[in-house]
């Protein structure tokens, strides 16, 4: 049995799925941020697969670039996840901030 | 054969980690349930090929972004139990439907064939000589040479944001003082 890049292509839907998912049912940031870094993980499959597919390089180069983004971006959140719970120390569910204002 | 179990073992332990990430109530948990499927994602990497990005996988988002998040985690002290009953009651069933109907799309959207199916034929996976490490780095400083150097520029912003943002100002030090 050979494993077709359909294989990945449906794992990689449901990792997405699953990280989509989550995305909407938790509250807690950190782990919403979590849910985000599921989803381009997830992109990151599809590219690396379609990279093999169509025997080209560029997939594995975009997903270089896709996670110099995700770093960038997680410490952005993060720094603003501890600035907002500083300023307010109600807690870090989405509920809290959901005024966005101080 | 050896390539099937591995793909079998992976995507298990990619689901249950996804799926841990999203059930476990205490963040700490979700943290290392998403270190278990990053790890598997690089081991799929390397199914596939793709060493360098796999090495990468490991180094930047397994060890860097999850130490970040475990930091963040510990600094605030938010590694109490969250509480998954939701006051909105009808928000967890719609969102179930709405990843379900994601998943239907995205399989929906396989059939297709959006792609050409053309292969490359300026950046092949065997072009040029060398291993895959030699290759993607020539792809990077050659054809994608401005988009890296723009991304030296992107994390930089993100690292001065990050301090502009962490750092408390002393304006607001001296009120916390004063009133505490």
């Amino acid at each position: 049995m050979i494993i077709t890049p359909t294989w990945y292509l449906v794992l990689a839907a449901a990792l997405f799925a699953i990280g989509a998912v989550g995305m909407l049912v938790r509250r807690n940031v950190i782990v919403m941020f979590m849910c985000v870094e599921l989803m381009l993980n997830a992109v990151n499959l599809t590219f690396v697969t379609f990279s093999k597919t169509l025997n080209d390089l560029s997939g594995q180069v975009a997903v270089f670039f896709v996670l110099v983004v995700a770093a960038a971006e997680v410490a952005i959140g993060l720094a603003l996840i501890v600035a907002i719970f500083r300023r307010r120390h109600t807690g870090t569910t989405a509920d809290d901030i959901s005024e966005l204002r101080g | 054969m050896v390539t099937l179990v591995l793909f079998i073992a992976f995507a298990i332990i990619a689901l249950v980690g996804a799926l841990g990430v999203v059930i476990s109530r205490n963040p700490v948990h979700s943290a290392l349930w998403l270190v278990a499927t990053l790890l598997s994602m690089a081991g799929f990497f390397i199914l596939e090929g793709a060493y360098l990005v796999s090495a990468v996988q490991v180094i930047v988002y397994a060890s860097a972004i999850v130490v970040l998040f475990l930091f963040v985690i510990m600094l605030l002290g938010v590694d109490r139990e969250e509480s998954l009953t939701d006051p909105l009651k009808v928000q967890r069933p719609v969102a179930l439907m709405l990843g379900l109907v994601v998943f239907a799309l995205l399989i929906g959207l396989m059939g297709n064939h959006w792609a050409t199916g053309g292969e490359s034929a300026t950046a092949a996976l065997n072009s040029g000589g060398g291993g895959n490490v030699e290759r993607v780095a020539r792809e990077i400083f050659t054809t994608y040479l401005w988009p890296f150097e723009l991304t030296s520029a992107l994390l930089v912003v993100a690292v001065v944001g990050g301090v502009a943002l962490a750092r408390r100002s002393r304006r607001a030090e001296a009120a916390s003082e004063v009133a505490p």
